[in-house]
This record gives structure tokens, sequence and C-alpha cells, in this order.
């Protein structure tokens, strides 16, 4: 096997160093009754030329542009990866390494990570960013488990228009903790509706999302205004799409004190769901609350610049069970890569492929409408939103999987009222052929 | 030391990215729009992202420049205990980065996505092997993730059976995450002692165990690098209180094909794909922590699960008892395809590969045993643990040690861990460094020992050939700066 470089002399010198007869007498210690009594039942073991095509078929199995088309956005989102990126991700001093645990030997990570908080600060207009969560879902989830520890109330309030999953990601994580998570309604233009909630004082924090599940913008000043009058309660806003602030104010300047969500559109492929980026960024004043790893910003002894990761009080390896989180592995080489996206499509550009993602789905939308279709939530949107069809429109849907085209996700089966209620999704790389080509498809 | 790997190079210094560039580069290929821009309201429109303009050659030298800096399994030995850092095959980034996967979008329905359903089924199958736990899942994305999903099981079953428990036994040879994770679902973390011998006795176990207790979270091996002898006995005593046995699976690198964790009384064990199966650390991250368990606990794994069909797989929400979702999709998909291929490029020879992970760390506890102080004096797994007591009387510490080491050309061992053994030095070679590299670790961390002896200077000032040398942890601490 390639990867194993014993030879069976080395084999045998190294036993005859430790003063064993066979490798199998290194496992003395092992008592007869743990031992496994059988061969490994695997597969016997494939060349690299054979696993190439097993994983070739197994690919051509699924469907991905340009094959089809998928309007579908819901938390995963395709954007263009310029190749620069999967070139420098893939330098393998950067994925080959451990967690930064030596910093004289791992300033290329700690550099880079020190400018992902840095960029995510500025692009969610928050003071500290720590260096990845596992995803949006769990990322939220420890954003309302911070808003309890930082303010000692035991009821969070998270809106119905949170993507569904992220909020079955939160009832998980809640169900052993005895703490209560309040749902927040929407109102009939697909918005967060506060209104309800006569007792704000008594939650530990408020989360919305936004663009929101229908893909909506909410409010963030008026939600933040009202969340505010409560002195302690913390807004959270929430996200599944962070390219939305490249074009829109961001959650910051509209007062929110935490920010977190999923950053796959930063330049991750989408695999499936997995491996994103969990973001959080907050307001100074919960730095020390904070989940997760920090890089800062310190100096040598002869005075040089270098980066630590610090605060680590914080942590589960120091506080053990008094840790303000569990997490030790993170998601670090896509927070590297966000932030080689963040720089390759830089402050001029992040605007402009926004206002393109934004004028797509304006345009699917008026196609849509024009062909006679209803867009129910009259609020603006940024590259997702939802249209009505007529009943029974689940046939032609199914009729245009077989043609390999996606026509967004069925909001139903989370929305038991929307019936017929699709959420779509445009990005900058789906043309308007293929925005044509969806339209007529769904009138025939 | 004659010969060493360690010399010093051309270190390039590189700025901030946001000391780079000039308004009005940029560094991508921006797409051309087609159709009619549509303005959103002012009031929804903010400034934009402060982020820098840059071209692509300045991003490509920027990162070029960083990554010189770091230290990977790809630059040289990493022995880092209890971290598994082995070669991270590079056929297994091939696979993980095939359009048909890497594009995949989560939410398609089956019919579209055959061929990723069909890697995770088979995967978790093989992961149901190599333990022999009957049934796994994929979702968590970490080790502690695997963990926090493992007390979460924990919590479900004893609720099932109408209980509140509120304790669970941690030993002091456990990964720190282990009382983490078990704080986050209320459990509070009663410490275990490990005996003379550097593993648990079933009379210290028996005597905290109670119907109080959720049952207890073992690291086997453990993090000594021995493994936990009387884990059967352990296990026949917290079931017999109706509690359960948690395994942390960071080190199964030692016993794949060796042991059987249903056998030895396990209910739930965890794996980390990052450590065990090859794929890469990331500087961090992802990893992948796969929770395996006993059919009674199977009805808890989270949804949604992969399950065969005729015609195919699908996934399935059918599961009343599960504990829910604990990723938001399926958990890293790009980092269990590097274990899948990985599992199917070595098929048997894993267990080759744990045989010879233990061989090498008991050949470096042999080849070291005269020159430093072995922590527990037996024959250990996939790691081995010395400590700096020879070397105390010359002033010189693990840290001192450890970063000598980094002026040879290697990554430090695991240090100052596990807290049971003072000064630890924690090995783990693992299976994929030859002999002849092991050699010159093992020769490197002699002649380091040397000059502790006759020149400690050269210890207490290392690392010097790196980019930047000790630096000032505390003063990061006490005031932080953490943005730019």
């Amino acid at each position: 096997m390639r990867y194993l470089p014993h030879t069976q002399a080395d084999i045998d010198s190294m036993l005859e160093k430790i003063g064993v007869e066979s490798l199998d007498a290194l496992f003395a210690s092992i008592p007869a009754d743990c031992r496994r009594q059988t061969d490994l039942n695997l597969p016997e073991a494939m060349t690299e030329w054979e696993l190439n095509s097993h994983m070739g078929r197994l690919a051509d199995q699924m469907a991905v542009c340009p094959e089809s088309r998928v309007f579908v956005g819901a938390g995963s989102y395709d954007h263009y990866i310029p190749e620069v990126i999967k070139q420098l991700v893939g330098r393998s001093e950067f994925y080959t390494a451990y967690t930064p645990y030596q910093p004289e030997i791992s300033q290329g990570t700690l550099q880079a990570i020190y400018e992902y908080q840095t960029l995510i600060t500025r692009l969610l207009g928050l003071d500290v960013a720590n260096a990845s969560m596992y995803d949006g879902a769990s990322g939220l989830a420890e954003a309302l488990l911070m808003a309890i520890r930082v303010t000692r109330c035991n009821k969070v309030a998270v809106s119905r228009l949170i993507h569904p999953l992220y909020r079955r990601v939160i009832q998980t994580y809640f169900a052993p903790t005895g703490f209560e998570v309040v749902e927040l309604p929407m109102t009939a233009a697909g918005k967060t509706d506060l209104s309800g909630i006569d007792d704000l004082e008594s939650f530990a924090g408020i989360a919305v999302q936004s663009p929101n599940y229908f893909g909506c913008i909410e409010d963030h000043q008026a939600l933040g205004d009202t969340i505010h009058t409560a002195k302690k309660t913390l807004f959270i806003v929430g996200f599944t799409e962070p390219l939305a602030y490249g074009l829109l104010k961001n959650p910051g300047s509209l007062g929110a004190d935490v920010a977190c969500g999923e950053g796959q559109s930063l330049g991750i492929p989408r695999s499936f769901g997995g491996p994103g980026l969990g973001i959080f960024a907050a307001r100074k004043a919960y730095m020390r609350a904070m989940p997760g790893r920090l890089v800062g910003k310190t100096q040598d002894i002869e005075g040089k610049r270098g980066f630590v990761l610090t605060l680590s009080t914080r942590e589960q390896h120091i506080r053990r069970e008094k840790a303000t989180s569990n997490i030790c592995s993170n998601q670090g080489l896509c927070a590297t890569a966000a932030a080689m996206y963040m720089a390759t499509v830089g402050g001029t550009g992040i605007r402009k492929l926004a206002q393109i993602n934004h004028d797509k789905a304006a345009y699917l939308q008026n196609a849509l409408v024009d062909a006679g279709f209803e867009i129910p939530f009259a609020t603006p949107v940024f590259n997702e939103f939802v249209v009505k069809f007529p009943q029974g429109f689940d046939a032609t849907y199914k009729k245009m999987l077989d043609k390999n085209i996606v026509a967004g996700l069925p909001l139903e089966k989370d929305y038991p009222e929307l019936s017929d209620h699709y959420v779509m999704c445009v990005t900058e790389t789906m043309d308007k052929p293929d925005m044509d080509l969806l339209v007529e498809e769904v009138a025939a | 030391m004659k010969n060493a790997l360690g010399i010093s190079g051309l270190i390039l210094d590189e700025p901030f990215l946001w000391e780079r560039g000039k308004k009005g580069r940029m560094g991508m290929s921006l797409p051309k729009s087609d159709v009619p821009e549509s303005p959103l309201s002012d009031e929804l429109v903010g400034d934009g992202p402060d982020f820098p303009d840059l071209s692509e050659v300045e991003v490509v030298r920027h990162y070029t420049h960083l990554s010189t800096w770091n230290f990977g399994v790809d630059t040289g030995l990493y022995p880092l205990g209890s971290c598994t850092m082995k070669y991270n095959p590079k056929t297994n980034e091939r696979q993980a980065s095939l359009p048909g996967f890497a594009q995949a979008h989560p939410l398609l329905p089956a019919g579209l996505s055959q061929g990723v359903l069909k890697i995770m089924h088979d995967l978790q199958i093989y992961l149901a092997e190599v333990t022999g736990m009957p049934a796994v899942s994929l979702q968590p994305a970490a080790g502690a993730h695997g963990e926090l999903t493992g007390m979460l099981l924990f919590y479900a079953w004893h609720q099932k059976n109408n209980q509140t428990r509120t304790k669970i036994l941690i030993p002091d040879t456990a990964h720190g995450t282990n009382p983490a994770s078990a704080a986050l679902c209320g459990f509070q973390s009663i410490p275990l002692a490990s005996n003379a011998n550097g593993i648990l006795s079933p009379r210290d176990v028996k005597a905290l165990m109670d119907e109080d207790t959720a049952g207890i979270m073992v690291t086997n091996p453990n993090t000594l690098g021995l493994f936990e002898t009387h884990i059967k006995e352990i296990a026949d005593i917290v079931h017999a209180k109706g509690g359960l046995v948690y395994a942390d699976g960071a080190n199964m690198n030692a016993v794949m094909g060796m042991v059987d964790m249903a056998q030895l009384g396990v209910d739930v064990l965890h794996l980390n794909l990052h450590k065990t199966f090859s794929t890469p650390h990331g500087g961090g991250g992802p990893g992948s922590g796969p929770v395996c368990v006993t059919e009674d606990l199977e009805p808890f794994l989270p949804v949604p699960r992969v399950v065969a069909v005729k015609n195919g797989f699908e996934l399935s929400e059918d599961f009343p008892e599960s504990i829910g979702k604990v990723h938001a999709f399926y958990g890293n998909f790009g980092i269990q395809i590097r274990a899948y291929a990985y599992i199917l490029s070595m098929g048997k020879d894993l267990k080759t590969a744990s045989q010879l992970a233990v061989l090498n760390a008991n050949y470096i506890k042999e080849s070291l045993r005269d020159t430093y102080h072995l922590a527990y004096d037996q024959t250990c797994m996939h790691e081995c643990v010395f400590t700096d007591k020879h070397q105390q009387e010359y002033k010189v510490s693990t840290l001192d040690i450890a970063k000598r080491l980094i002026d040879y050309g290697f990554h430090p061992p695991t240090i100052y861990f596990p807290l049971v053994v003072q000064g630890a030095l924690m090995m783990e070679p693992t299976e994929t460094e030859s002999k002849e590299d092991i050699d010159r670790f093992i020769n490197t961390l002699k002649a380091i020992s040397k000059e502790a002896e006759e020149n400690p200077e050269l210890l207490l000032q290392a690392p010097t050939r790196t980019k930047v040398r000790r630096l000032d942890e505390t003063a990061a601490a006490r005031k932080p700066c953490l943005a730019g």
C-alpha cells in the first residue's frame, strides 16, 4: 500500500528494538475477550485508477450544471468560484496543517484567519468575528445559547422565517437545556411579526434571518429599535446568503448585536451541504462570551508582528465544563477560502456581483408575473423569492425534474398553509435563456 | 547537530490584504449581465463592505507568501499526540472536487442525487464494520460535535426511560471537549481519576456510578496511549446502574481491525474522520465526527437518515424517536467523500495501518526511554507520553524542547496534555512515517537533550529559524486585537 512506507526489514528491526516478537504482540494489553475475532469485511483495496473510475461513475449520477438547471437556494447557493481560490486553498501548507497550536510555524493560517475575522466584521458591520462555527445552523443555536448566558434570561424568540432546518437544529440543541424557544409569526408581507410580544424584557435574544427563508429583506432598523427597548435583550440577525451584504445595509449598522449565518456563498462549493462555513460576529461587549476560536495580533520577542490563538480561557481545553462552547475543530479552511474569495472579488466587485444577483432575480420575478403567476409577498428581495403557482402545479414540477430542471423548492412541507408556493433562487450563474426556459416550462 | 532538516531559507514578508491593492482593481472575472438593471431602494442599500480591491496576481502572491509560513503534514513529521496527523492522500482531494459532488445542491430530490446517497450509505456500512457498532450517523461536523450528539442520545435514551439523570463520569485522561460537550446537555461532570498504571479501575467507577449518573465518557485507547484493559468490567458496572457508555474514538487509529467496540460494551462512539480516516485538518477544520451506536440507540440517531429502497437510496425522516438535526444538512459531506475514498484505497490494510501506527509509537518510546522520562512505562498504543523531568535540572522545560524541535524541522508533539502528566510531551507518529524519518526525529530529540545539558540557551531562545520567534500570548489576551 503506497501510504505505508514500512518494508519487512524495517518492521523486523523495529520489533527487535522494542523487544517483541510480532506486530500482534504489541497489542498484548488488549484482553482476549476484547479482541476482534474476525477479519475486516471490506471491499478489496482499489488502485488509484479503479477508484477514479468508481467515483466518476457515482459523480455522473448527480444533477449538476450545465446539464441541469437548479433554481434552488434555501441555504446553499450556486456562485462562480474563481480558480485561484481552488488553487490557493489547495496549497497543502494550508490544508494539511492542524489547528495552529504552535504559532511560530503557523503564521500562514493565523494571518489568514485574522484577515478573515477582519473582512467579516467589515461585511457585517460588527466589532469581532470568530474563526468559524460548523455551519449557519449551529452558529445560530450557539448565538442563542450565548444570549442566555449573558442575560441570564431563559427564553429566546426565533422568527418563523428563519430557515426551517436551522430552527430544527436550534430545537435539538435546546432540547436538554430546559430553555424556552418561542416562535415569532410572520406578516402578510413575508416579514417577521414582533407585535405579539409584550414581554420583550424576558427574552435573552430575538433572532430573525435576513434575507429570510422567503428571500424577503427584513426591516432590521424597526426590529432593532423595538428589541432594544428592552435593555438586555440581544438582537440576533441570521443569514444564509452573505453576498446580500455586498449590496444591503449591514446588520451592525442597523442595530444587530450578533450576526451569524452560513458563509458557503463566499467561494465554497455546495458539496451536498457541507463543509460550509458558520460565520459568527458580535459587538465587542460579547467578545469574552463568544464561542469558538479567536486569532489575535501580538508581537514576538523581537517586536515583530505575529498572531496567536487568544482568549482561550473561554474554551473547552482550558475551562472544560465551564467553557463558552464545546467547539474544537471548526471550519478553518472554509474560513480561509471565504477570505480568499472576499479578497478576490474585492469591495468594488462584491457590490457589482450582488447587484447582478438581484437583477437576475428581479428579471425572473417579472417574467413569472408577466406569464400570469403570483408573487405573494410584496417585500423587496435579494436573489430569492416566493412564487405561487396554480393548484396542481406539482405534476408540472415533477415533469420538469425529468428534464433536469428544479423549479424551486416547495414551501408546503414547512408552511402547510402555503400550498403551491415555491421559493426560487437565481444567482449570477443563471443566464437569461435558462430563466426564459423555466418560465416557458412552468407555463406549459 | 549535523545534517539537520531545519535550515533557514528566504522568507518573504507580506502585509495585510487591505494594505495591498488599489481601488478599482478586480481579481475576479465578473459575469456579464444579460438582464436589465433593477435597483433596490436607497433605504435598503448600504455603502458596501470596506474590502480592498486586488488583482488576481496580488491575491495569489499574498496567499502563497502566507502558505510558506505554515508547517503541514506535507512539510514533515507532525507527531501531534491524539491528533493523528497521518498523510492526507491526494486522490481523496481529487474525488471530493469532482463537479458531480462539489456542485451538488443538498436539497435535490433523491432521484437526482443517487451518487452522494450511495457514498453516505456505504460509508456508514464501512464505519460500522471497522468499529463493530451496528448503526452510524455521519451528520456531526467534527469530533466535539459527535460528542454533543452522543450526549443528546444519552439524554434522549434516559428520557424515554422516564429518567432524569444529572451527572456523567469523565476520567482525567479524557479529551478536554468531553466535559464541555456533556455540560451542553446539562450533565454535571464527575471527575474520575486514572490509577497508578494510567488506566481506570473498576472499583473507582463502582464507587461513583449511581442511578443519578447518565453514564461514562471513556477515551479508549486513552490520552496516555494506553488501552483501558478493564473496559468490559467498567461497562458492566455502568450498565448495571442503568447508565450508558460513551467512547471517544479520537484514538481509533490504534485499534482498527483489532477490537470490536460493541463487544467492549460501548453504546455510543464517535470517530474523527480527520484523524483515523486520513482527511485533512485544514488548519483547524473542517473535520467530520460520525457517531456509531448500538441497535438500542439507533432509533435516536439524527435525521434524515440514508435508507436503501428499491432501485437506490433516499433520505428518510421517518424516525419518530430521533433527537432531530445537529447540522443544517448532512454534515461535512465533502470530508465524508475523502474518508470513503481512503477506505476504498486501503481495504483490509486498515488493520495494517493500526499495527504500524502502534509499531512506530512503541519504537519511539523504546528509543527515547533512556533520554526522556517516560510517564507510564508499558507497551503503548498509537502514542507515547514523555515528560521533561530529566531536563528540568538544566532549567529547560517541555515548551523549550518543543520549540527547539521546530528549529530542527519537526512539528512538536502535543505538549502539557494530558493534564494528569506534568510537562507532558505526547507523541503520535502515525503509520505513514518511515523508519528513516522516525530515526531522524529520535536522534534530534536526543541531540536536544544534550543541548539542554551543554547549552540550554539554545532551547530557551528557540525557535530562531522561523518567520517569527516566541510570541507574547499574554499581551494578546490582555488587550485583544482581533481585527485590523
